[in-house]
């Protein structure tokens, strides 16, 4: 079982490294590239453009296998339609990360540098996390 | 100028990567906000490799804070309210909307899924107008 997940844990952290060699641990990077009115900083428009650069073709390679290496089947999310949970949590979503400069990748990347900030934010974000679970397993228990 | 894009650039690839490695080895979405929701309980009960990403994260963090501390470096000042307010809606919007930078923006864009990219343009939009907001209520951001 652990052996099994050492890649995982590598991914991980070759993800972080990632996340902190392109500035998306700086939430003034973020604000800044969100300042498109302002002072605007492209700095995340270029890390987009490397990891969809890297990821379009090898997504497509990657999912002409019969399977993954370690596990027994791709689990892509199929779904298609536009719905208002789609729209309303982008919206939420980006409302948070426009006043923070924080999502959750570099949030969790940050924790170890023991700054308030992210800490803060990583606690609070995972309440959200709950509240929403709480409220997604009332309304399914009610529609049953 | 040249800095300013080669660093990203780099970043970025390197986090195209580690999405292409996660797919190709374990079949899954490397979307964090989904990674993290799942450790809050589901059906698989797979929270194996959620873990093990989540230790990576951790370590890869460390590692990174040891040999290149300005990339944590924060200037953006917020108050401990707004950063709690900031990561509720981060948290509840982003299983809302079921994902967030790295599943929708990075993921999802390279496998141009539709809900993706709207949900990308979206919450773009979306802080674009907040830090505008923020911008004309308060000055700098």
């Amino acid at each position: 079982m652990i052996k099994k997940n050492i890649p995982a844990f590598i991914f991980g952290i070759l993800f972080a490294w990632g996340l902190g060699i392109a500035g998306m641990t700086q939430p003034q990077k973020i604000i800044g590239f969100l300042d498109i009115f302002g002072n605007w900083d492209p700095t995340l428009l270029w890390v987009m453009v490397g990891a969809i650069l890297v990821h379009s073709v090898t997504f497509w390679m990657i999912k002409r296998r019969p399977s993954p290496i370690l596990s027994p089947k791709f689990l892509i999310p199929t779904r298609t339609e536009l719905d208002a949970k789609l729209i309303g949590g982008a919206m939420l979503f980006g409302l948070g990360w426009g006043i923070a400069g924080y999502c959750p990748g570099p949030a969790l990347a940050s924790l170890v540098t023991l700054n308030a900030t992210p800490i803060i934010f990583f606690a609070a974000m995972m309440g959200g996390m709950g509240l929403f679970k709480l409220q997604d397993s009332r309304t399914k228990r009610n529609q049953t | 100028m040249f800095e300013g894009v080669l660093l990203p650039l780099s970043g970025g690839m390197l986090i195209g990567t580690a999405a292409t490695l996660l797919l190709l080895f374990y079949g899954k979405i490397f979307g964090i906000s989904g990674i993290l929701k799942g450790l809050l309980g589901n059906e698989s009960k797979d929270y194996d490799w959620r873990i093990a990403i989540v230790l990576g994260f951790l370590v890869g963090g460390a590692s990174l804070f040891i040999m290149m501390p300005q990339a944590f470096e924060n200037t953006v000042v917020r108050s401990p309210l707004l950063t709690i307010l900031a990561g509720l809606l981060v948290g509840y919007g982003t299983n809302l909307g079921g994902g967030c930078t790295s599943g929708h923006g990075v993921c999802g864009i390279s496998r141009f899924s539709i809900r993706s990219i709207v949900a990308t343009v979206t919450f773009i939009v979306a802080g674009v107008i907040v830090v505008a907001v923020s911008n004309f209520i308060g000055g700098s951001p």
